[in-house]
């Protein structure tokens, strides 16, 4: 144990817990916004998915790698035109529309995979981009300051989001339509357009969590995620639906799991017992859930279909 | 002030909605300067017809004139544009919003794509001066009272610098006091220009604020009348149709032994704050005890904890015919003799998917009398339902229908039905008559009257203050969870019983004016 508690081995789980960190938070930021307007999307894992594969499949074929972030982005948009067509225009019920864009996007991307790739093959993966200046701190530079461009976009987004949702107009509406949607209606505030909009919001933003994993990760494979997207929407939850709250937990969650990783290579913990050691955090997740649930009251119209009687 | 020059008209305006004609050809309009009631019953039509005015609705023909030019309103952005405002019943705010951003939301900012909120204060403000209507823009409106929200929407409509106001039943949710101050400003409105459209079915507000009536009934105009000419009976039979008896006979009598006992009951809300406090009441045999109150100061809880659908808090007791029921289950208390009409009948009064039949039997569908070795006995249900239809005058095609396609009146019958048939010694009947038109509600007084004189102990949860001072032998005023009072009917002022729902202790409301 004394083995882990050194300043450059902490140093090391730190980086790594923030670079671990960073598809949570990017796909938990897009979530909120969505489920701010009342819209929960529990096909985030799918579309990460998806994107996942689309940049690694054009990393693999032409080395770009903003060319194969784009891509996850859009991939993320277009599955966000799927699922706001269902379930704002369709009107559907949200949880199982949500199941059905994780099984396809999970489905497809296996599919895809196999028929285009087949075995895993390694790419280019982000470089670490060192800031000027603060990268020089001593434990700290290296800790925060040394990582990739998604990594620093991630944590951009925090106050971008803060501020979308706390100072515009647009943050105004989705907030109201989150909340009662028949106000919004009744002020002329179009619920379905800014419900879709959010919705466009929160699917590029997975489809950017799905990239910065896979580029992050440089390889792909089935089922790449493992139930990442699932953690993403608890995150939202856990942070009560405000960034600030939504990056702690995805910081947390970050940590833990580098800590868990750090303990393995240090032998505290036995690689076999891998199963108990990686249930550690969503143990943490669900204990939290608890916890804050009744502090905390969700978006009151999240999860309901808005229509006028 | 009032002038002949109309502001909006309304010419031969028809909706017709899957087997109703909610709107048939209905002419109506709205001059500057006055305010023009809608009244009707449940279904007259009045919502569809300013939810077409206000775009939420299509007509299917008719014509809509504002300010002399042709109008076609698709959304409610264009009536917005149009300078129509609308205070809908349940009120359109956003309570986790402030009054600023919700007063904000929908209008175009000035530095958009930013908002503007301290100029949105600051006009708020201004208009909380002009208007005499206090409101603070920077608290969130779920802290606020009824009657403060109510003050937000109307400020939300002068922000829009609205010149049309339609007002959806404004008054139910305050009390009498609250209620003449609304008036005092609508009228203040009116008399610098503004056009305003009152839906209301209280006769008494109707008389009062109204320049002049328009009467609905079955999606068709009876008649438009000014208050002069005519009286809140004749008012009565133009929405029904036929003559109908506003104040039930109830011949005075001599309660009996004590049926429903609450001791000390103290209980949380839904929130986990405590809505009941300290509550006692005695309610006798063969005596109406009338709960009287703004809607939210604990009187539902009050209803769920005798019912045992909420728990109480440590030392409340409940006693049904001298047994402390405090501790026993739902199933217990009926047993016990305890019949329970809930507020929302469709929420836990019946279950809309059902056949009205499946209803009549819910509490008793256990018993000896319908089940044949833990079957259903069909044969003895049938009857016994199609006899309780016949009794109680349900209006339904048969014991088969789905209860959710007869009318709230004749669901509310059935729910009668089904208490009253397990002849209770206590009922508990919270807004019987909530929404349901005035023949059944007619229908209903006499049924509670009756079952008074038959000796059932009945504590009466109403809303409605004319009702409770009709029925009621005893009224119980509730406050924010406490009893204020309790005055026997024949000393109860009107005015009295308003100033305890306020708060008026009972020694200072009687000695008011």
């Amino acid at each position: 144990m004394s083995d882990f508690f050194t300043l450059s081995v902490l140093v090391a789980t730190a980086a790594s817990g923030i670079r671990l960190a960073t598809p949570y938070l990017l796909a938990s930021l897009g979530e909120t916004v969505g489920q701010r307007s009342g819209v929960l999307n529990l096909g985030v894992d799918g579309v990460m998915l998806l994107s996942a594969f689309f940049s690694y499949w054009v990393v693999l074929k032409t080395g770009n790698l903003w060319l194969a972030v784009l891509v996850g982005v859009a991939v993320g948009l277009v599955m966000g035109l799927l699922y706001g067509f269902i379930t704002v225009v369709l009107n559907a019920t949200q949880g199982i529309s949500g199941i059905g864009i994780y099984i396809f996007g999970l489905g497809l991307s296996d599919l895809l995979f196999r028929r285009q790739v087949g075995t895993p093959k390694p790419v280019r993966r982000l470089p670490d981009v060192d800031i000027p200046v603060l990268s020089d701190i001593p434990h700290l530079g290296p800790a925060l300051f040394q990582r990739n461009l998604l990594t620093y976009l991630a944590f951009l987004l925090i106050p971008t989001t803060v501020f979308l949702l706390g100072r515009t107009t647009f943050g105004l509406n989705i907030r109201s339509v989150g909340e009662n949607p028949s106000a919004a209606d009744s002020l002329g505030v179009s619920v379905r357009r800014t419900r879709f909009v959010a919705i466009l919001i929160a699917n590029s933003m997975a489809g950017l969590a799905g990239a910065a994993l896979v580029l992050q990760l440089g390889i792909f494979q089935p089922n790449l995620t493992q139930g990442m997207g699932f953690i993403a929407v608890a995150l939202v939850y856990f942070g009560a639906w405000r960034p600030i709250g939504v990056m702690c937990g995805a910081l947390l969650y970050g940590l833990v799991n580098a800590t868990v990783l750090q303990w393995k290579a240090l032998g505290i913990i036995p690689v076999n017992g891998s199963d108990l050691a990686a249930m550690a955090p969503a143990v943490l997740t669900i204990l939290a859930l608890v916890v804050l649930a009744r502090r905390v009251s969700a978006p009151a119209a999240l999860t309901r279909p808005f229509s006028r009687h | 002030m009032r002038s002949e020059q109309r502001l909006l008209e309304m010419n031969g305006i028809t909706k017709a909605f899957p087997g109703v004609v909610a709107n048939d050809s209905i002419d109506f309009d709205v001059r500057y300067g006055e305010v023009h009631t809608l009244l009707g019953e449940n279904g007259a039509g009045k919502s569809t017809l300013v939810k077409i005015l206000f775009g939420l609705y299509q007509s299917d023909e008719g014509s809509i004139r504002l300010r002399n030019d042709p109008m076609e309103i698709t959304a409610p952005a264009e009536a917005i544009s149009a300078r129509i405002g609308m205070i809908h019943q349940h009120f359109m705010l956003v309570p986790t919003l402030t009054v600023a951003e919700n007063v904000a939301l929908g209008t175009a900012s000035t530095r958009r794509p930013f908002t503007d909120l301290d100029l949105v204060s600051e006009r708020v403000a201004e208009i909380s001066r002009q208007h005499g209507l206090a409101v603070d823009p920077s608290v969130e409106v779920r802290r606020l009272a009824v009657g403060e929200r109510q003050r937000v929407e109307i400020v939300k409509a002068l922000y829009r610098d609205v010149e049309l106001l339609v007002l959806d039943e404004p008054t139910a949710v305050l009390t009498p006091g609250e209620v003449d101050d609304l008036f005092v400003i609508l009228r203040r409105m009116a008399d610098s220009g503004h056009g305003l459209i009152f839906i209301s079915h209280k006769l008494r507000e109707v008389m009062s604020l109204s320049d002049r009536i328009t009467v609905l009934r079955n999606g068709r105009v009876v008649q438009t009348i000014t208050p002069a000419e005519t009286s809140t009976e004749e008012l009565a039979q133009m929405m029904v149709g036929r003559s109908v008896n506003l104040a039930p006979d109830k011949p005075k009598r001599e309660p009996g032994g004590v049926r429903l006992e609450v001791q000390g009951l103290t209980v949380q809300g839904d929130r986990e704050e405590i809505s009941v406090r300290q509550v006692d009441l005695l309610v006798r045999s063969g005596e109406i005890l009338g709960v009287a109150g703004v809607s939210g100061n604990g009187q539902r809880e009050l209803a769920e904890a005798i019912a045992g659908l909420r728990s109480v808090e440590a030392g409340g007791v409940v006693r049904l015919d001298g047994i402390d029921v405090t501790d026993r289950d739902v199933r217990a208390r009926r047993d016990q003799g305890l019949g329970y009409i809930s507020e929302e009948r469709m929420k836990d009064g019946a279950i809309a998917e059902f056949t009205v039949g499946e209803n009549l039997l819910l509490v008793e569908h256990g018993s000896k009398k319908f089940t044949r070795r833990g079957m259903l006995a069909f044969g003895a249900i049938n009857k016994h339902c199609e006899k309780l239809v016949e009794d109680f005058g349900v209006k339904t095609p048969s014991v088969e229908t789905p209860t959710s396609s007869l009318s709230g009146g004749n669901i509310q019958k059935v729910i009668l039905a089904r208490e009253l048939s397990a002849k209770p010694k206590v009922l508990l009947a919270c807004q019987p008559t909530r929404g349901v038109d005035i023949g059944a509600t007619e229908y209903i007084h006499n049924l509670l009257i009756e079952q008074r004189d038959l000796g059932t102990a009945t504590l009466l949860i109403s809303e409605d203050l004319d009702e409770v001072l009709g029925l009621a032998d005893r009224i119980a005023v509730m406050y924010e969870g406490r009893i204020v009072g309790i005055v026997p009917v024949e000393e109860a002022r009107r005015n009295q019983i308003g100033l305890m729902m306020a708060g008026v202790p009972e020694q200072e409301a009687r000695n008011s004016p």
